[in-house]
C-alpha cells in the first residue's frame, strides 16, 4: 500500500544525491535557469521588445527552436522502438533513458512556447471548456494535444517501467505494451503535426510543401540519437549505469540511416527548387548565396551542409562509426549541422523575403 | 445617424480643398467634403450602450457561460477589495470571456468598464462603441493602383485614427498600411548580347532580371523628396479582409474572427500572443504589440470601438479593421477619407449603387494573391 509513496521519496532522494560532479553540474544549469527566469521577467514586463529581434527574425528562431526540441523529443523513439518491437536486448536496457529525455524535451518545446506567449496569463483562454480551444481548425491546437499526449504517455510509461523495478514486480504487459505501442506511433506525429503547423501557411511558400513532415522526421531521428549517444557516454564514464556498445552501435546505425534521407531530401529541395528558380526559391537562394546583397546566413548554410556530409562519410564508414573515439565528433557534427540546418536553413528564410523587411 | 447604414449615403470622389492639411478636423468633418450629403454623425462621441434585451435564449445561455464568468468576475471584484477603481476594473478584465460569446449585457459591461479605465488612463472622456454589424451590409474596399502616388498620408491618418503605437524604437512604431514602392525597371540596349548560358545560344536573356511589374518585391521604406518618383509606381497593401481568411483558421483560441459585415476583427482581450495569425497571413497585416504601445495621452483619439481602434496592450496582435468605430456609423474609413487624388473608395459590396459596387461592375479589378484562394474583399483596380 504504501509502496507508490516510498517510491516517490525514494526517487526524489534518489536523483537529488550525487558527487561533486553532479551538484556543480545542477549548480550550473541552476544559475542558467536564473537567467532565463529573469528574462522571463523581463519579457513579461518590457514585452517581447527585450529579445532585441524584429519580430520577423523573432519569429523565424522562434519557430526553429520550438521545431529542433520537438524534434529531440520524437527522436527518443529510437530507443523504445527497437526495444520493444525488435526486442533488442541492449536496447531494452536502456529504453527508460530514451523515455526520461522525451519527457525532458517536451517539457522544454511547452516552457518554450509559454514564454513567447505575448500573453501567458491569458494561457488558460486555451483550455477547454473554460476558455476556446479552437480544435479542429487551429494547427497549434493540435500541436497542443499531441505534446501533452506525448508528455502523458512517456510518463506513464517511463514511471510505471521504474515503479515496477523499484517494487520488484514484474510490469503488466496487458497495459504497458499497448501504452509503448501507442507512444512509439505518438512520437511521430508529434512531429508530423508540427510540420504541419509551418507547412500549412501558403503565406510562407517556403514552407509550404508536403516534403516537409517526412523531412521533420529524418532530422530528428538522426539528430536525436547523436544527442542520445552523446548522453549514453557522459552516463558511461561517470556512473555505474553500463550502457553497451551494441546499444550505442544500434543508435549509429539509425542515423547512418537517417541523415542519409535528411540529406537526400534537402539536395532534392535545392534541384527542385533552383530549376526553375521561382520567387518562391528566394529563401532558398538567399541562404546559399545571398539575395539582394544580403549573405549574413551564406556561410551558415554552407557550413551545416558541409558538417552534414563530413558526418556522413564518418557514419558510412563501419571502422569510423565503431570506433567509439571518432564517434562523438561525427555526432556533434551532425547535430550541429542540423540543428544550424533547421534553425538558419529552413525557418528564418520562411520569413525573409518579405517587402517589409529592413 | 443614418437610419439605414448602408454606404451608398456618400458619392462624392474627393473633395480636394480638404487634402492638404488632411490631419485637421478630419474627425470632425466625416467623408471629408463640405457638400456631402450625407447625415453627419455624432462621431458616436456619446454612444448609446445598446439597449440589453433580456431574451429567453440569451437568459438560458447567460445561465451556462455567464455565471462562471460573472461570477468569476464579481468574486474578483471582491477579493481585490480595492477602492482603487482602475485596480478592480483591470482586474474584472482578466476574467472576462471572448466578447463574440458574451451576452448583450456582458458586452455593455466589458465596454463600460474599459471606458471608466481609458478615460482615466487618458485624462479624457472616452467612449467605447459596441455597434454591431447592419444587416444587409457587406464591406468592400477598391483601390485605383493607377492613381496611387506614394504618398502615404493614409498610413499617418490611420495612425492617428486607431491609437496605433508611435515610439521611434523599432517595435514601437506599428503602421497597418504598408506602400510598397516598385520600381519600373529598365530593359536596355547594352543588355541585348548578355545573358547566359553563353555560346550554345542565349537562354536567359540580359534584360531578364529587370524587375518590372514585381509584385510584393517593393521597397517599404522609402524617402523620396517629392513623390510620385519618375521611375516608381506604388502599391498600398493592409488588411485585405479576406472571405476566408487564413488568420482566423489558425487562431487557437478564435479571438480573431470575422464579423457579418465582413471585417475580420480582434478581440484584444482574448488574443493570447502567440502570433500564428501573423505567419498565417499572405499580406504581412498583423502587427505584434512587442512592448506597451507608446500612445501619448493628447494623441489619443477618444472615439473608439470595442473590436477597432481602442487602445491596445502590451502582447497582443492588430491589424486593419476597415475604422469600425467609422464604418458602422456610416462614415469613411480614415485611409479613404484623406486620400487626396481619391484612389480609395469604400461601401457596401451588397448595394448596387455603392461606389465599390459601381466599380465593380465596371473597372478592371484584381485580388493580390487571387491564387491563395483567401478572397479579399480589398479590391485593386485600375481605369
Amino acid at each position: 500500500m504504501n509502496k507508490p509513496i516510498s517510491f516517490v521519496s525514494d526517487y526524489w532522494r534518489y536523483v537529488l544525491t550525487g558527487g561533486t560532479k553532479f551538484y556543480s553540474w545542477m549548480g550550473f544549469l541552476a544559475v542558467l535557469s536564473a537567467i532565463a527566469l529573469y528574462g522571463f521577467y523581463l519579457q513579461n514586463t518590457e514585452g517581447l521588445i527585450v529579445t532585441g529581434l524584429t519580430s520577423q527574425i523573432h519569429d523565424g528562431l522562434y519557430y526553429a527552436n520550438l521545431v529542433f526540441l520537438v524534434g529531440v523529443a520524437a527522436g527518443a523513439v529510437t530507443i523504445v522502438f527497437p526495444a520493444y518491437i525488435y526486442h533488442n536486448e541492449a536496447m531494452h536496457k536502456v529504453s527508460v533513458l530514451g523515455e526520461m529525455l522525451a519527457i525532458s524535451a517536451v517539457v522544454m518545446v511547452m516552457l518554450f512556447v509559454f514564454a513567447h506567449m505575448g500573453r501567458p496569463d491569458r494561457l488558460w483562454h486555451m483550455f477547454p471548456f473554460v476558455g476556446i480551444f479552437n480544435m479542429p481548425g487551429s494547427m497549434l491546437a493540435w500541436d497542443v494535444l499531441v505534446l501533452n499526449g506525448y508528455l502523458m504517455l512517456n510518463f506513464a510509461c517511463g514511471f510505471y517501467y521504474l515503479f515496477a523495478k523499484y517494487s520488484g514486480t514484474e510490469v503488466n504487459k496487458k497495459i504497458f505494451m499497448p501504452l509503448i505501442y501507442i507512444s512509439i506511433v505518438w512520437a511521430l506525429s508529434i512531429h508530423t503535426v508540427t510540420a504541419f503547423l509551418v507547412a500549412t501557411m501558403p503565406a510562407r511558400p517556403m514552407w509550404h510543401h508536403s516534403m516537409m513532415p517526412i523531412r521533420f522526421i529524418v532530422t530528428a531521428f538522426a539528430a536525436g540519437p547523436c544527442l542520445i549517444i552523446l548522453i549514453f557516454r557522459i552516463i558511461r564514464s561517470n556512473t555505474k549505469f553500463w550502457i553497451e556498445d551494441a546499444a550505442i552501435n544500434l543508435l549509429s546505425v539509425i542515423v547512418t540511416w537517417c541523415l542519409g534521407l535528411a540529406l537526400f531530401l534537402s539536395l532534392s529541395e535545392v534541384v527542385i527548387e533552383l530549376y526553375a528558380r521561382t520567387e518562391h526559391a528566394n529563401g532558398l537562394y538567399y541562404l546559399m548565396f545571398g539575395l539582394h546583397g544580403l549573405t549574413n546566413l551564406v556561410p551558415w548554410f554552407w557550413g551545416s551542409l558541409t558538417a552534414m556530409l563530413i558526418a556522413f562519410a564518418m557514419f558510412l564508414t563501419p571502422s569510423i562509426r565503431t570506433n567509439q573515439k571518432l564517434l562523438p565528433i561525427s555526432c556533434v557534427l551532425a547535430f550541429g549541422g542540423i540543428w544550424v540546418e533547421k534553425g538558419m536553413g529552413l525557418i528564418v528564410p520562411g520569413f525573409i523575403p518579405v517587402p517589409s523587411a529592413k | 445617424m443614418p437610419s439605414s447604414k448602408s454606404f451608398a449615403l456618400c458619392r462624392h470622389l474627393f473633395v480636394l480643398e480638404n487634402d492638404l492639411n488632411p490631419n485637421e478636423d478630419r474627425a470632425t468633418t466625416p467623408c471629408g467634403g463640405k457638400s456631402c450629403q450625407c447625415a453627419t454623425p455624432a462621431a458616436s462621441a456619446e454612444p448609446v450602450l445598446p439597449e440589453v434585451k433580456p431574451s429567453r435564449r440569451g437568459f438560458l445561455k447567460a445561465g451556462g457561460a455567464a455565471l462562471s464568468v460573472s461570477s468569476l468576475m464579481g468574486t474578483a471584484a471582491l477579493m481585490a477589495k480595492s477602492d482603487d477603481v482602475k485596480a478592480t476594473v483591470e482586474w474584472a478584465e482578466h476574467f472576462q470571456s471572448n466578447y463574440r460569446l458574451m451576452t448583450d449585457a456582458e458586452k455593455a459591461e466589458a465596454r463600460a468598464r474599459l471606458e471608466k479605465r481609458y478615460s482615466a488612463q487618458y485624462s479624457k472622456k472616452v467612449t467605447v462603441d459596441g455597434t454591431e454589424a447592419a444587416a444587409g451590409v457587406l464591406m468592400g474596399y477598391a483601390l485605383n493602383i493607377k492613381k496611387c502616388i506614394g504618398c502615404r498620408r493614409c498610413v499617418k491618418a490611420c495612425v492617428e485614427e486607431n491609437n496605433q503605437s508611435r515610439g521611434e524604437k523599432p517595435g514601437e512604431r506599428i503602421e497597418w498600411i504598408q506602400v510598397l514602392r516598385m520600381e519600373r525597371g529598365e530593359f536596355s540596349k547594352d543588355k541585348m548580347n548578355q545573358g547566359y548560358p553563353e555560346g550554345l545560344g542565349i537562354q536567359v536573356g540580359g534584360n531578364a532580371y529587370t524587375p518590372t511589374g514585381a509584385v510584393l518585391e517593393g521597397q517599404y521604406h522609402y524617402e523620396p523628396e517629392a513623390v510620385p518618383e519618375k521611375d516608381a509606381n506604388y502599391m498600398p497593401i493592409a488588411c485585405m479582409q479576406c472571405e476566408k481568411p487564413p488568420c482566423v483558421k489558425v487562431c487557437p483560441v478564435r479571438t480573431t474572427y470575422r464579423e457579418a459585415d465582413g471585417p475580420v476583427v480582434i478581440d484584444y482581450n482574448w488574443c493570447i500572443g502567440c502570433r500564428m495569425c501573423m505567419s498565417a497571413c499572405p499580406y504581412w497585416a498583423r502587427r505584434m504589440n512587442v512592448t506597451t504601445p507608446v500612445l501619448p495621452k493628447e494623441d489619443m483619439n477618444p472615439v473608439t470601438h470595442y473590436l477597432g481602434n481602442r487602445p491596445r496592450m502590451r502582447g497582443v496582435v492588430e491589424k486593419c479593421h476597415w475604422c469600425l468605430q467609422r464604418t458602422r456609423q456610416g462614415r469613411y474609413p480614415a485611409c479613404v477619407e484623406v486620400c487626396p487624388v481619391g484612389a480609395r473608395k469604400f461601401g457596401n459590396l451588397l448595394d448596387p449603387a455603392s461606389e465599390v459596387s459601381q466599380i465593380l461592375a465596371r473597372k478592371n479589378v484584381f485580388r493580390l494573391k487571387a491564387e491563395l484562394n483567401t478572397f479579399p474583399k480589398f479590391l485593386y483596380f485600375y481605369d
